[in-house]
């Protein structure tokens, strides 16, 4: 027997290895191009978060429709995964379904899961093709899914399909040569959804079926390892950083902005008030809010590598919903496209950050921002607690403190606020006026 | 409140009025009905009078930190020369922002919202309702102010007040968590809206419209401003109505 297949194997599985340890150092550091923030607190809730959210797929099914396809979808990834492993150690070792001898009866049951879920998965997929290209559900179509972004889901979609064929047509020609005694190929018994198959096999050659049973084993590894490696570069990711992103969610109140300390320190000072704060200048004095991503949190910039695109966000923004330029969802995928611009500049020696460009401008317009009703439907609808608005608010505040660039009618607000008080223009004497008219009736 | 403070006095509660309380005319007149509630239960309370300031929502969300900051650190001087412990206000904006940003820079109260103080005045017993009064069985919705809501997951509260009144409280398609905001949020009160193909608070005018209602009940003066100009805007301001849940109280107490 030759050890060749076995050969090509390793060498196939350590060049996807070798490409996978690259990618991941690669979106890391893209990542770790955001501030430094310590987010974990409360261990507990967040773990629970995690195995709801994430794991149980919980705000996924506030639309059931799609969550319960995408839960085929998502299952049929944890326990499919679980016959790759079986595929790795035949390729290495060059044996043939090594399972199967061990697990005797309980092997079949497993198989039939197994086949189940590819059909599951098939069909899901099958669905969300329509979906997207034929009924055109709305969040799909809209401006900042054009090109890229509606190729990626689609491929994406069809590599899962073709995955799932190939599994099928191994198993069910590997039944056909298992049923005539050729070689070392093991009956199983009874696999529902591959047994339909077999009819269409049985009338060719043994050894043409063989040639079918391993290209469509080879396909179905090598395809995995591709795909592996195609998530990285897609919007796809968030089968892995969901799990993290759901760990490191915002527990706090949802109408909570994070405090600036550096401003409350000068705000103490020009008070007079004393703060706890040390004298000395920082040796290094930030911006102010965000205007690219390197004065956003690692965080916010994690959660862009997390989105999929799914748009739950944007059909639930009311400026998006009323015309506006603002689509939380592509927020998102602005910070991830400049994070990779930024990291891609940086491995081929460039500028990176000092490129010219910025998020803000070259990517997120203000007016975008500016639309913002800070209402929290865009974080309340996010499948694995995606926090756009942090993002936004962060935006703002560079526009308004680094660039005194607010809307002419929000300057106004600022300035009735710095002399009466209130953000219209009202004397602060008046303030207790409305009492006259209580005061008049219980009299 | 000062003039507690010079007799001694420390108030039960701080009713913290807000900017719109004060000055909006529309407002004012909730502002007079919750103080009449409170007056008639016998609640001792008191008010910063001009010596409130913006809580400074509007400039933190618009992106001016120190604005926001100035106005807070202000106000935490104030409540806690006073040694206040509990806030309650009627708005929902001053009520995320002291609840929830306060502390941060030093304001440490226990904040709730009008409708969570009339929902315990009324579990008590100490506000007597009629039933009878002019919503009897009549259709009322409840919009969702998003601080309320979302930003601070207070949803029962408001309808528990509601359903006190013996009324039929229908629900907008979109409600609670999925509620659809107003469209003031986030400083967006303060300047016109971005260019687009309609107004929010149209958008959510025209759903709270078609659940029937004769009265939209709202706790935010932010929403009661956008949902009132969203009635008038498609001219049903003969028939349906927009009030907040403490002038609904109060007309049913009679006061």
């Amino acid at each position: 027997m030759s050890f060749l297949p076995q050969l090509i194997f390793l060498i196939i599985l350590l060049a996807a290895g070798y490409f996978l340890i690259k990618r991941v150092k690669f979106l890391r550091r893209n990542i770790f191009l955001g501030k430094a923030e310590t987010r974990n607190d409360q261990p507990e809730k967040r773990w629970k978060t995690m195995l709801l959210v994430a794991f149980g797929q919980q705000k996924m099914f506030k639309r059931f429709i799609p969550a319960f396809l995408h839960f085929f979808v998502y299952v049929g990834f944890l326990v499919i995964n679980l016959e790759v492993l079986e595929f790795v150690i035949d390729g290495i070792v060059g044996t043939h379904r090594i399972f199967a001898p061990f697990l005797g009866s309980a092997y079949t049951v497993a198989m039939n899961i197994f086949e189940f879920l590819a059909v599951a998965v098939l069909v899901s997929c099958v669905i969300f093709l329509i979906r997207r290209n034929v009924t055109r559900i709305p969040r799909f179509t809209k401006p900042e899914m054009k090109g890229w972004p509606a190729m990626d889901a689609n491929i994406i979609l069809v590599i899962e399909i073709v995955l799932m064929i190939a599994i099928l047509k191994m198993n069910a020609a590997d039944q056909v040569l298992a049923s005539r005694g050729v070689g070392h190929y093991i009956p199983v018994g009874g696999l529902f959804f591959s047994g339909l198959l077999t009819p269409m096999f049985e009338s060719f050659s043994s050894e043409f079926l063989i040639f079918v049973e391993r290209a469509a084993w080879w396909f179905h590894i090598v395809g995995i390892l591709a795909f592996a490696i195609y998530v990285t570069y897609s919007k796809h990711l968030h089968i892995f950083l969901a799990f993290p992103n759901t760990w490191y969610s915002n527990l706090k109140p949802k109408g909570e902005m994070e405090n600036m300390p550096a401003v409350t320190n000068e705000v103490n000072m020009m008070l007079g008030i004393p703060s706890d704060a040390p004298t000395d200048p920082p040796a290094e004095i930030g911006r102010f809010g965000a205007k690219d991503i390197n004065d956003l949190s690692w965080i916010n910039v994690m959660n862009a590598y997390s989105c999929t695109e799914c748009g739950r966000c944007t059909s639930e923004c009311p400026a998006n919903i009323t015309g506006k330029k603002l689509s939380p969802r592509k927020i998102m995928m602005d910070v991830r496209d400049r994070a990779e611009e930024v990291g891609k500049s940086l491995d081929s020696g460039g500028k990176g950050l000092e490129d010219g460009k910025s998020l803000l401008g070259d990517y997120i317009t203000k007016e975008e921002l500016n639309a913002c009703t800070s209402c929290n439907a865009c974080v309340e609808a996010c499948p694995v607690n995606i926090d756009p608005l942090a993002i936004i608010l962060e935006m703002r505040r560079y526009v308004a403190m680094e660039e005194s660039g607010t809307p002419a009618q929000w300057n106004a607000m600022f300035q009735n606020m710095e002399t009466s008080f209130a953000p219209w223009k009202f004397s602060p004497q008046d303030r207790f006026n409305w009492a006259e008219k209580v005061k008049e009736e219980e009299m | 409140m000062a003039e507690m403070a010079g007799k001694g006095e420390s108030p039960e509660v701080l009713f913290w009025v807000g900017c719109a309380g004060s000055f909006d005319d529309r407002y004012k007149a909730v502002t007079q009905a919750f103080v009449k509630i409170l007056n008639k239960v016998g609640v001792s309370f008191a008010v910063l009078g001009p010596e409130e300031a913006c809580t400074g929502d509007p400039a933190r969300r618009a992106g001016n930190e120190f604005l926001f900051q100035m106005q807070a650190v202000a106000n935490i001087q104030v409540m806690n020369g006073y040694n206040i412990k509990k806030v309650v206000t009627a708005c929902p904006h001053c009520f995320n922002t002291i609840k929830n940003e306060y502390p941060a820079l030093g304001g440490n109260y226990e904040v709730i919202h009008h409708s969570q103080f009339l929902q315990q005045l009324i579990n008590e017993g100490k506000v007597a309702l009629k039933g009878g009064g002019e919503f009897k069985g009549k259709k009322i919705t409840f919009h969702d102010s998003c601080y309320l809501g979302r930003a601070n997951n207070v949803y029962e509260a408001p309808r528990d007040v509601i359903k006190a009144l013996d009324v039929e409280l229908v629900e907008m398609k979109r409600c609670k968590t999925k509620g659809l905001c107003c469209g003031a949020g986030g400083a967006q009160m303060f300047k016109e809206p971005e260019s687009g193909k309609k107004d929010i608070n149209v958008e959510r005018t025209e759903e709270a419209l078609a659940t029937g209602a004769s009265t939209i009940a709202v706790g935010c003066p932010f929403c009661l401003t956008m949902m009132t100009d969203g009635v008038k805007n498609k001219e049903r301001e003969a028939d349906v109505k927009v009030y907040d849940l403490a002038e609904m109280i109060a007309k049913d107490m009679g006061i």
